[in-house]
């Protein structure tokens, strides 16, 4: 007696069908999974025995074997589990209606028959959608999280039992659907208005927004930095379909999904700068996503960013620059993707006081060179934006004056990113931030008077030629802000705002 | 017979032996002629010297002509000159100060003898010290005044910065051998001076930067100029020391005001309290010497009006003291956008100047 049920594995962010096939036969009552199983899968057998039996139905007494093809794919998570269950019994006769060739059965058993939720639901369903799949057995836990991929059946099941009854067409179970509805307005608490001050670390955290652009703090403790960027989602549009899809999918893999919902908002990741490599770019024995890619599509701020080890902070050269990170470990070679917007933070030396004439700075020469220097060129090459903090005089935080409320300045950086993604239509990226070298005299085209402007600059600051670039690019984002076609020369001044401190500290 | 060495080897020799200036005093004073050092018995040398068993032990080991003949060649080769007090080209300026070095080592241009200016400073200094001292030396160096220094992080790297951007001559007078680079991320700074200035030195070739030796080359620093300017220092810094070098020697003393509360002025704060000529325009300095008076030109008083806008000049006139970009904002009620392009534009016309922390003042 023989069936045979489709299921899935991940590796990364992309599914790979996997056919359980069951046969049983005469013989010594037996139970064995061939087909490169990992030990969540061999432990299965015990789990869906037993889920089996207290479902109410019975446990074949036979020789069983199960065989996951491809057997040469390693295969692990519990999510087989129910597709194990549902083709023992179709093959012991318990489910008699035929199981359609595009189901997917994916869930993990609990040993009365319930199905437990499994991380990774919505890679799963969607890399199955696009092989052919139709009709979606999910966890009723994930269910949310699916639902909102269109022209697909997602059958969402509580229990074994359940199963079989639907397959059997003793009961209905209609397919859930939401609509993707991102206009549910984040409940943040924190908004710019509250900051008092800071004009010009606003303006530019509004320009870095708009153009996606990474942006550098540096001040003395206390100045407003780590406030600034903790602030910083209030003012990003919200993801749209595509992106919210492309973020879910990375929480649903690591888990981290809340509520098992579709991620909405921007995520905001800082990490503590004691964080390992491994945690920041990703990594394990099957390697899974590190905070980069759990910024995708949003903010990683890293704050007292010379703090971090070295070698972390050079790590993050790569995917700043390709927008992906690929992953190579002995069981498997993975790409994840790490589109993210980089806010550093940090002091002037390490005690903070440097340049402070109120306070002494304690740090000798060489322990603030070695703290500077952990910020390597290549590394601050790929951070468009700096700009110094100065702390807040009491003055001015008691000041009567209305700071700006985030909402307003959320509609300046919508618009600038509209005019992007209109410009950006026809090819690959998605932002200024993201113009790539050979393309910039495309988007970017100057005047003679900003060329002369530009050449001044250059005699002045004594820019290197790689920060040219980097000016046309930040300078292409405040004319968007501005909805002007061309780079004025106020936009390639104000630019060169953001690049002049260079100089003072490297 | 071979013919020994003549008196200015002879001070070569003794300097290549790590002998100071006041030891090769000593020994001179001793002797008829220097160079019958080579002829003495060893008995002679311990008695008729009245040096230090050490140094008496370090002449008798090391008579060898051939070690000197080895050194000088090497001097050579490296382009390094070497001046003597026997020689013409010793500088008027160190004739008469205490303590003069009796050996110089050149790199570099030949040692100018014009009229110069020695600006020093702490090592680490605040932004109203770079502004202030950049903005001295470059006002110096634009008439032509050689600015003098000790190529240390902080003010005296940036004084010979200015005077090398306004294409003026250079000196810097080291604490080690002019072959070291110290320190050594000031390695384009040392090519730069070596192109277009001079870096001198009384310590032989390979002296490492020993701490001691610094306090001593800033006697030849205010020596060598005709009048110092202290841009920041603090209660206790090396400083200090120069300053007091330079009343010992008769120079000028020029002081930078600052905060009364800002440690890094106190030390010049109280030099203008003892006397010191405090500097709030270059024309303090100006007035000091007749020889610059006629050579500075109206140029820094040169006017820009009438080339800003309305706005601009509004600006201009904030920035008389120090202001915040944040400030500016509040007080003009223009968004930050704007402010932030006329800063860069001002900044770049050289009109005015960050100094860092998002404050600009006029230049």
């Amino acid at each position: 007696m023989y069936s045979k049920v489709k299921a899935c594995i991940l590796q990364g962010l992309d599914g790979y069908t996997i056919e359980v096939e069951t046969d049983l036969s005469k013989g010594m009552p037996q139970f064995n999974i061939v087909g490169l199983a990992d030990i969540a899968i061999k432990e299965s057998k015990e789990r869906v025995r037993t889920a089996i039996n207290n479902s109410g139905y019975n446990f074949p007494i036979s020789r069983i074997t199960i065989n996951l093809a491809p057997a040469s794919l390693k295969k692990d998570g519990s999510q087989i589990d129910l597709a194990i269950a549902v083709s023992i019994l179709e093959a012991n006769k318990v489910i008699k209606k035929k199981i359609t060739e595009d189901t997917l059965f994916l869930g993990e058993l609990f040993l009365d028959g319930r199905i437990n939720n499994i991380s990774g639901a919505l890679p799963m369903v969607i890399s199955m959608r696009n092989q052919g799949f139709k009709k979606f057995i999910v966890p009723a836990g994930n269910k949310n999280e699916c639902a909102v991929i269109p022209d697909i059946d997602i059958i969402p099941v509580d229990n074994l039992k359940m199963v079989v009854e639907y397959l059997n067409e003793e009961i209905e179970i209609n397919p859930y659907m939401i609509e993707f509805d991102n206009s549910k307005e984040a409940i943040l608490d924190m908004d710019y208005s509250d900051m008092k001050g800071q004009n010009a670390l606003k303006r530019a955290l509004e320009i870095s927004a708009a153009g996606f652009h990474n942006l550098l703090m540096i001040g003395p403790p206390g100045s407003g930095k780590t406030m600034a960027a903790k602030r910083l989602p209030s003012i990003l549009p919200e993801l749209d379909f595509e992106e919210s899809i492309e973020v879910t999918k990375i929480y649903s893999v690591t888990g981290l999904l809340k509520d098992n919902e579709l991620i909405k908002f921007r995520p905001f990741r800082s990490p503590h700068h004691t964080a390992s490599g491994v945690s920041l770019i990703g990594g394990g024995r099957i390697p899974k996503p590190g905070e980069i890619s759990l910024a995708h599509k949003g903010v990683l701020f890293l704050d007292e960013m010379p703090e971090f080890s070295k070698n972390v902070l050079e790590v993050l050269r790569q995917p700043l620059e390709d927008k992906t990170v690929t992953i190579s470990r002995a069981n498997a070679t993975l790409t994840y993707p790490a589109d993210f917007i980089l806010i550093g933070g940090m002091n002037p030396c390490p005690c903070g006081n440097l340049s402070n004439p109120l306070k002494e700075c304690k740090c000798s020469e060489r322990s603030i060179n070695n703290y500077l220097n952990k910020m390597s060129s290549p590394l601050l090459d790929r951070i468009d934006i700096h700009i110094e903090v100065s702390p807040v005089k009491y003055k001015d935080l008691d000041s009567k004056v209305a700071e700006e409320k985030s909402e307003t300045i959320k509609q300046r950086v919508i618009k600038a990113r509209e005019i992007q993604k209109k410009r950006f239509e026809d090819v690959n990226i998605n932002s200024n931030s993201q113009i790539n070298d050979k393309d910039i005299k495309k988007y970017c085209v100057l005047d003679k008077e900003c060329e002369e402007i530009m050449k001044l600059a250059f005699e002045k600051y004594k820019f290197s030629a790689r920060t040219y670039n980097k000016l046309l690019k930040v300078a292409r984002t405040i004319a968007d802000i501005d909805n002007s076609r061309d780079i004025e020369r106020e936009h390639i001044l104000e630019s060169i705002r953001y690049k002049t401190i260079d100089k003072k500290y490297w | 017979m071979k013919s020994i060495p003549s008196n200015r080897e002879t001070i070569i020799w003794l300097s290549s032996m790590d002998f100071t200036s006041n030891s090769i005093k000593t020994i001179m004073e001793n002797l008829n002629e220097l160079n019958d050092i080579w002829n003495l018995s060893d008995l002679e040398i311990i008695n008729k010297l009245p040096i230090n068993s050490n140094l008496q032990n370090k002449i008798l080991g090391n008579r060898k002509i051939e070690d000197l003949k080895l050194y000088i060649e090497n001097v050579g080769n490296l382009g390094v000159k070497i001046i003597t007090i026997l020689d013409e080209n010793y500088p008027k300026k160190l004739q008469n100060i205490p303590n003069r070095p009796k050996i110089l080592y050149t790199k570099g241009k030949d040692l100018g003898m014009d009229f110069s200016i020695g600006i020093v400073g702490s090592r680490k200094c605040t932004d109203y010290g770079k502004w202030s001292c950049s903005k001295f030396s470059r006002e110096l160096a634009e008439v032509g005044v050689t600015i003098i220094s000790g190529m240390a992080t902080g003010i005296d790297s940036i004084s010979h910065r200015q005077a090398l951007e306004s294409n003026a001559y250079t000196v810097a007078v080291l604490g080690c051998g002019v072959d070291i680079v110290y320190p050594k991320k000031h390695l384009g700074l040392y090519n730069d001076i070596i192109e277009n200035g001079t870096l001198v030195s009384e310590y032989p070739l390979g002296t490492p930067p020993k701490p001691h030796n610094f306090p001593m080359r800033n006697r030849i620093i205010s020596g060598l100029s005709d009048g110092v300017v202290i841009v920041e220092a603090k209660e206790k810094s090396g400083s200090l020391i120069t300053a007091n070098y330079a009343l010992e020697q008769g120079k000028d003393v020029f002081a930078i005001p600052g905060n009364i509360n800002s440690i890094f002025s106190s030390g010049t704060n109280k030099l203008i309290k003892d006397g010191a000529i405090p500097l709030l325009n270059i024309r303090d300095i100006i007035e000091e010497y007749d020889e610059i008076k006629n050579r500075f030109t109206c140029k820094l008083l040169e006017s820009n009006e009438g080339k800003f806008t309305n706005t601009e000049i509004k600006l201009l006139d904030m920035l008389d003291e120090p202001t915040h970009s944040d400030d500016i904002v509040y007080k003009m009620e223009i968004d930050i956008a704007t402010i932030n392009t006329i800063l860069v534009e001002l900044e770049l016309k050289g009109v005015i100047k960050e100094v860092g922390n998002n404050i600009f003042i006029r230049n």
